[in-house]
C-alpha cells in the first residue's frame, strides 16, 4: 500500500512513516469516539498487549515502548488500561486476525496491537488501533522508525496517533517542558534551567545554579528558549539554543528586562522593561534589534502573550487599580479589559487553539488557575491552593501545566498538570523542586 | 515605635564601642585602645550604616509609597550619604510571596525606585544610586503569614553594593 505521510526529523535521527496496511474487508465503520471537551467521566477501557518483538534484540525495548504508550494514554484520564493478566487471547503475530470476541469479553473498547524490530542501529515500530465493538480498524496501520535511543519519542508518537484517532484532537505526548529546577532552603533558593519530556523523562540541565534564572519560554520551532537571568546583577532577557546552549543577551535594552515570549512567527520578542520603576511592554525585533514600546503610563504592564495569529497581545496591568487582564493590538495602542470577576488576575496566556485565555487568579487569599474565553466570558477556575501560578498550554490546548507552591517555612514549588475540564489534576515528576514550566509545541 | 528601636540600636552600638575602647574589653588586653568614649566610632563605616541608620524600609501590600517611619530612615540614610559623598548605593526592591512572579519584579522595581526618588529629593546625587528588583525571589523571612510577608515587602539600601540600573 501507499506511504501516506513521511516526516523527517534529521536532528534527532527519527524517521516516521505512516503506512497503510491492508485491513479486513468485513469490517464495520469504527464508532469509538472520545469527547475530550467535558462529557467523559468514565475512562474508556483499552488493551495494549506487549508489542511483539520481531527479533530477540528488540524484546526489552518492546516492553518499554508498550509501557510508555500505556502510561501516556492513562495519564490523560480519558483512558483506562485493562490489565494484561485479564487478556484472554494473546497476539503472537502482527498480521494475525484479531479475536474480537476475546477482547469484547473483557470490555476492551480499543485494542492497540504493535510490533518492534531492531537491526542495524535502526528501530522500527508498527501498530494498528482497533475499535473492538465495531470490529474495525481505526485509521491505517502506522510504521515509525528511528535510532534506538529515541525509543521514547517513538512511543510518544504512537500514543499521540492513538489519542488523535480516539479523540479527534491532535496529541501532546511528543513534547518537551522547559522549567526552573529549584534546590535549597526558601531563603537561599538556587535555580537553574532544565528541560525534560512532558512526562518528566530525560531531564537535562541547561544552566548551572550560579545565577538566578526565571521563566523560560520556547520559540515556535522549539529549538530556542527565552528566559530571564540575573547574571549581570539585574534581570535581563537571554535567548538560548537548547541544542548548542549558545546564548544571546539583549545588551542594548535599558533597565531591567523580564517576562519575554516569542511572537508566533518567531521574529520578535514581547517582554517587559522596567525603567526608573515603571514597567511597560515592548517588542524587540530579533533581526534588527529594533525596540517598540507598546504600553505607557505609570501602571505596571507585564506578562504579555501573543494570540496564535500574532495580531493581538494579552497582558496584565494594574492601570485600573488592581491586576487585570487586557488585550491590545500587537502594535500597541488602546487596550480592552477582559477580566471583571472578584480578585485580581495575572499571567494570561493565549491558547494555541485561539479560543481561551489561561490565567492566574488571586482572590480571598487563594490562588487559582483558570480559563476564560477571549472576550472574558465563561470564566472557569480549574484549581485552588495556597499558591498556584503561571499556566502553560499543551500543544493541543486541552491541558495546562502550572506550578503549585506549598505554604510555610519549608514551602516549595512543584509542577502540576490539569485538564481544561478541571479534571485529572496530577503532579509532574521532577527530581527537585520545580517552577515556571513552559510547554513546547508538538515536536516534529 | 520603629524610631525608638533605631535609637536603641544606636545607643547599644555606642555603649559597646565605649566599653571596648575604655576598658580594653573583658580580657583586659587594652593594646588596641585608640581613644576614649564615642569618638572611636567610625561613622563612615558600613557597620554604622547598617546598625545605626538602618538599611531597610518596609511597604504595605501591593504598595510602593513610603510610610512615616520609612521616611525617617531614609532621612538618616540621606544624611549619611551626603556626609559620605564617595559612597554609592544599590537599592534592592523586594516583594512578598503572595503575588505572581512578573508582577512582583515590577512591584519591587517600583519600591526601589520610590526609595531612590526620595533620596534624590534629599540631595543625594542620582548618579550615585542604582536599583534592582528581586520580586519574590529573595525572602528574608520564610513563614507564610503576615509576620513574615511584612518583613519581605522591603527595599534594602546596600552601600557600595553590586550592579543595578
Amino acid at each position: 500500500m501507499a506511504v501516506l505521510y513521511r516526516i523527517n526529523s534529521i536532528a534527532l535521527g527519527l524517521m516516521l512513516a505512516f503506512i497503510a496496511f491492508a485491513v479486513p474487508v468485513n469490517a464495520q465503520q469504527p464508532t469509538l469516539k472520545i469527547d475530550v471537551t467535558g462529557g467523559v467521566i468514565e475512562p474508556v477501557p483499552f488493551a495494549i498487549p506487549v508489542f511483539i518483538a520481531e527479533n530477540s534484540a528488540s524484546t526489552a525495548i518492546a516492553n518499554n515502548i508498550t509501557r510508555v504508550i500505556a502510561e501516556d494514554l492513562i495519564s490523560t484520564g480519558l483512558f483506562r488500561e485493562i490489565p494484561k493478566a485479564a487478556h484472554i487471547s494473546g497476539v503472537s503475530n502482527f498480521n494475525a486476525p484479531v479475536q474480537f470476541a476475546d477482547w469484547r469479553a473483557i470490555n476492551s473498547q480499543a485494542l492497540i496491537v504493535g510490533a518492534v524490530s531492531s537491526s542495524g542501529g535502526r528501530l522500527t515500530v508498527k501498530f494498528r488501533l482497533w475499535d473492538v465493538f465495531a470490529q474495525a480498524p481505526m485509521g491505517d496501520g502506522v510504521q515509525l522508525s528511528g535510532s534506538p535511543e529515541n525509543w521514547r519519542r517513538i512511543a510518544h508518537k504512537v500514543a499521540d496517533a492513538v489519542y488523535s484517532r480516539l479523540t479527534g484532537e491532535t496529541g501532546y505526548f511528543d513534547s518537551k517542558i522547559v522549567f526552573v529546577s529549584e534546590t535549597g532552603p526558601k531563603n537561599d533558593r538556587r535555580k537553574r534551567l532544565a528541560i525534560m519530556d512532558y512526562d518528566g523523562a530525560g531531564l537535562t540541565y541547561l544552566t548551572s545554579d550560579e545565577n538566578l534564572v526565571l521563566a523560560p519560554r520556547f520559540s515556535p520551532n522549539n529549538r530556542d528558549i527565552l528566559y530571564t537571568s540575573y547574571e549581570t546583577g539585574v534581570p535581563r532577557v537571554y535567548l538560548m539554543n537548547v541544542d548548542t546552549l549558545q546564548r544571546r543577551v539583549f545588551t542594548n535594552l535599558p533597565g531591567m528586562g523580564f517576562a519575554p515570549r516569542f511572537s508566533p512567527d518567531g521574529g520578535k520578542i514581547v517582554m517587559s522593561i522596567s525603567e526608573r520603576g515603571n514597567t511597560d511592554i515592548y517588542t524587540v525585533n530579533l533581526s534588527s534589534g529594533q525596540r517598540t514600546r507598546l504600553t505607557s503610563g505609570p501602571a505596571i504592564n507585564t506578562a504579555p502573550s501573543y494570540s496564535p495569529d500574532g495580531k493581538q497581545i494579552v497582558f496584565e496591568s494594574d492601570r485600573g487599580g488592581s491586576q487585570q487582564i487586557y488585550i491590545m493590538s500587537a502594535n500597541g495602542g488602546d487596550a480592552k479589559r477582559i477580566s471583571f470577576g472578584n480578585g485580581s488576575y495575572a499571567t494570561p496566556v493565549w491558547s494555541p487553539r485561539s479560543d481561551l485565555i489561561a490565567f492566574t487568579k488571586i482572590v480571598s487569599g487563594r490562588f487559582h488557575i483558570g480559563v476564560m474565553r477571549v472576550d472574558g466570558t465563561q470564566e472557569r477556575l480549574l484549581t485552588a491552593s495556597f499558591l498556584d501560578e503561571a499556566p502553560t498550554w499543551s500543544p493541543n490546548g486541552r491541558v495546562l501545566m502550572f506550578f503549585r507552591v506549598s505554604s510555610g517555612a519549608k514551602g516549595a514549588p512543584q509542577i502540576y498538570s490539569v485538564d481544561i475540564t478541571g479534571r485529572n489534576l496530577h503532579k509532574v515528576p521532577t527530581p527537585t523542586f520545580a517552577s515556571d514550566p513552559a510547554w513546547s509545541g508538538l515536536l516534529k | 515605635m520603629k524610631y525608638l528601636i533605631k535609637t536603641a540600636a544606636v545607643l547599644m552600638l555606642l555603649v559597646t564601642a565605649a566599653c571596648t575602647s575604655t576598658t580594653g574589653g573583658l580580657f583586659g588586653g587594652g593594646s588596641d585602645i585608640r581613644g576614649a568614649g564615642i569618638g572611636s566610632i567610625d561613622e563612615t563605616s558600613l557597620e554604622y550604616f547598617e546598625a545605626a541608620i538602618g538599611s531597610t524600609v518596609l511597604f504595605e501590600v501591593n504598595q510602593s509609597s513610603l510610610s512615616g517611619s520609612s521616611i525617617a530612615t531614609l532621612n538618616a540614610q540621606a544624611g549619611w550619604l551626603n556626609a559620605n559623598p564617595t559612597m554609592s548605593i544599590l537599592i534592592e526592591g523586594h516583594a512578598d510571596e503572595r503575588g505572581t512572579r512578573e508582577y512582583n519584579i515590577a512591584l519591587g522595581s517600583k519600591r526601589a525606585s520610590s526609595v531612590r526618588d526620595y533620596l534624590v529629593s534629599q540631595g543625594v546625587a542620582d548618579a550615585r544610586i542604582s536599583i534592582v528588583s528581586y520580586g519574590k525571589e529573595r525572602p528574608i523571612a520564610v513563614c507564610s503569614n503576615t509576620s513574615c510577608w511584612s518583613q519581605n515587602r522591603r527595599a534594602v539600601t546596600i552601600v557600595n553594593g553590586g550592579m543595578g540600573v
